[in-house]
């Protein structure tokens, strides 16, 4: 056991990302869950539940029958004042896709992880991240973390960025599902967990309240409704300034950094590779290999999905000659099929200039990515050049399918 | 007024409101109460799914000669001219007009 810098005492455990979340959760002492079991996420819950169970955490945990009624239970609860927290995959998301809406338009500080995983057809219970991607217009401010470390810290946070009254917008905190679901990892946590409470203070708004009763989600006619939607655009450009300030406060307590837009050996780099989630470790460490190899490359990581880090990434990758994006989702029929990729160059467009931005999806329904993919996407790039650019979007590893 | 003036979205913070918006206005058929025949047996004042039926202190003389103390009344600025009345009015005392004119 030892104290890593920060505020306050941390006692180093072995968690898989599935209970770092449950942790997290824990001690931020949420007041309701609800849930319903899917592969990979449900050891969140399950270790929820045996915390309630042993009195570790006083919550309310409401057993229903689908993930439509979970985010529904959880939209009432919140809509009452109570803390809530809901998780889930996949099928499960995509069920819930219609009240994720009214989660955000009722401006409800819910917050949910989401180990990411494939979509039917065909089943496929593995990680990639076409659940996530599927729901990145429903106005959820949407981390993707690495590993579960960052988790933790990340759940934790988003609580903090959730309520704060300047946003009042929900939050997804994603992860790479069996990759990070199931993986055990070290990381640190606070010895006492009133101390995280006390990070999160309690903080009012507006709630179900017979003694002065309000109407949420009423009808609004098309008179009105633009400008309630666009105060969601504005809650969500606003969250990135309150997402950096608890930034400041997750490293004041914990000593840990996070950043919109994270890199590893980027100053001197010509070419840098971006991707998020768990695979960016095997993406530094491709980087090395690489730099052995005599090429200037460096990586980037994604952290923060919604909302979009332009300028951050702007900041990042303007001096670089070619930016690889490496998805692991596919937007079928778009102009380039990598949904981060997409949004990449739709930053730099806003920019003007930039690098030349070359597309791949890899690692699809849980098929790996290692090093050696990444250098060999890095090499295949060298290989086709500005052709890479204009084929829209590589698959990586599909059989049959070869670039050259 | 601008975006900035609304409570998150769109949340009504003054209960009791509905006064302020006459809710009738996408009706298509007005129920209408033929006071004469009316037996005042109140089956449509406990059907009426908005509450828009009044018992009103006005007597009544019918063209029989019977005389009641009250009259039934339907406040249109609230009636969504759903026709549950005049289904279950047991003297078809109440008809259905189409508001188009």
């Amino acid at each position: 056991m030892k104290a890593v810098v920060g505020e306050v005492r941390q006692v180093r455990v072995m968690l898989n990302s599935n209970y770092a979340v449950a942790y997290a959760v824990r001690d931020v002492d949420v007041d309701v869950i609800a849930a319903y079991p899917i592969t990979p996420q449900t050891g969140v819950v399950e270790k929820l539940a045996e915390m309630i169970a042993s009195g570790e955490l006083d919550a309310e945990m409401i057993h229903v029958e689908s993930e439509h009624s979970a985010i529904s239970a959880v939209i009432g609860a919140s809509a009452a004042g109570a803390r809530v927290f809901t998780a889930t995959s996949s099928q499960g998301l995509e069920l819930m896709h219609e009240v994720l809406h009214i989660a955000s338009g009722m401006r409800l500080p819910i917050v949910m992880s989401v180990a990411t995983r494939a979509l039917s057809a065909p089943i496929n219970i593995w990680c990639d991240y076409s659940d996530l991607m599927n729901v990145r217009d429903s106005s959820w401010i949407t981390f993707i973390a690495s590993t579960a470390q960052e988790v933790y810290d990340t759940v934790v946070e988003a609580y903090m960025v959730a309520e704060d009254p300047r946003v009042l917008l929900p939050v997804i905190v994603a992860y790479d599902g069996f990759w990070m679901s199931h993986t055990y990892e070290p990381l640190y946590v606070p010895e006492d967990s009133s101390y995280v409470r006390s990070l999160v203070p309690r903080r009012g708004r507006i709630v179900l309240d017979p003694e002065k009763p309000v109407t949420m989600g009423s009808l609004v006619g098309p008179d009105w409704y633009f400008e309630i939607k666009y105060q969601q655009v504005e809650a969500m450009r606003e969250a990135y300034n309150v997402i950096r300030e608890y930034d400041s406060v997750i490293y004041k307590a914990f000593g840990r950094v996070y950043e919109p837009i994270e890199t590893y050996k980027l100053d001197d780099a010509e070419v840098g590779i971006l991707t998020y989630g768990g695979i960016y470790g095997s993406l530094q460490e491709a980087v090395d290999r690489l730099r052995l190899k005599g090429y200037k490359v460096g990586a980037i990581r994604l952290r923060l999905w919604r909302p979009f880090p332009v300028d951050d990434l702007y900041r990042a990758v303007r001096g670089l000659s070619a930016l690889i994006v490496v998805d692991r989702a596919i937007s079928y029929g778009a102009s380039v099929a990598g949904p981060v990729a997409l949004e990449v160059i739709g930053a730099l467009h806003r920019r003007g200039g930039g690098p030349d931005v070359v597309s791949f999806v890899a690692g699809i329904g849980g098929r790996a990515v290692t090093e050696s993919d990444f250098e060999g996407m890095f090499e295949t790039y060298v290989k086709l050049g500005r052709r890479a650019v204009e084929a829209g979007t590589l698959y990586w590893g599909v059989r049959g399918v070869e670039y050259g | 007024m601008s975006w900035r003036d609304l409570p998150p979205g769109g949340m009504i913070v003054e209960p009791g409101n509905s006064v302020a918006r006459r809710t009738g206005d996408w009706r298509v058929f007005k129920p209408v109460i033929d006071q004469d025949r009316c037996t005042r047996c109140l089956i449509c004042w406990m059907y009426c799914p908005d509450g828009v039926i009044g018992i009103i202190d006005k007597p009544y003389k019918t063209s029989s000669g019977r005389v009641w103390s009250f009259s039934l009344y339907i406040d249109y600025d609230y009636c969504k001219g759903c026709g549950i009345c005049a289904e279950e009015c047991p003297l078809k005392a109440i008809e259905l007009v189409e508001e188009v004119k």
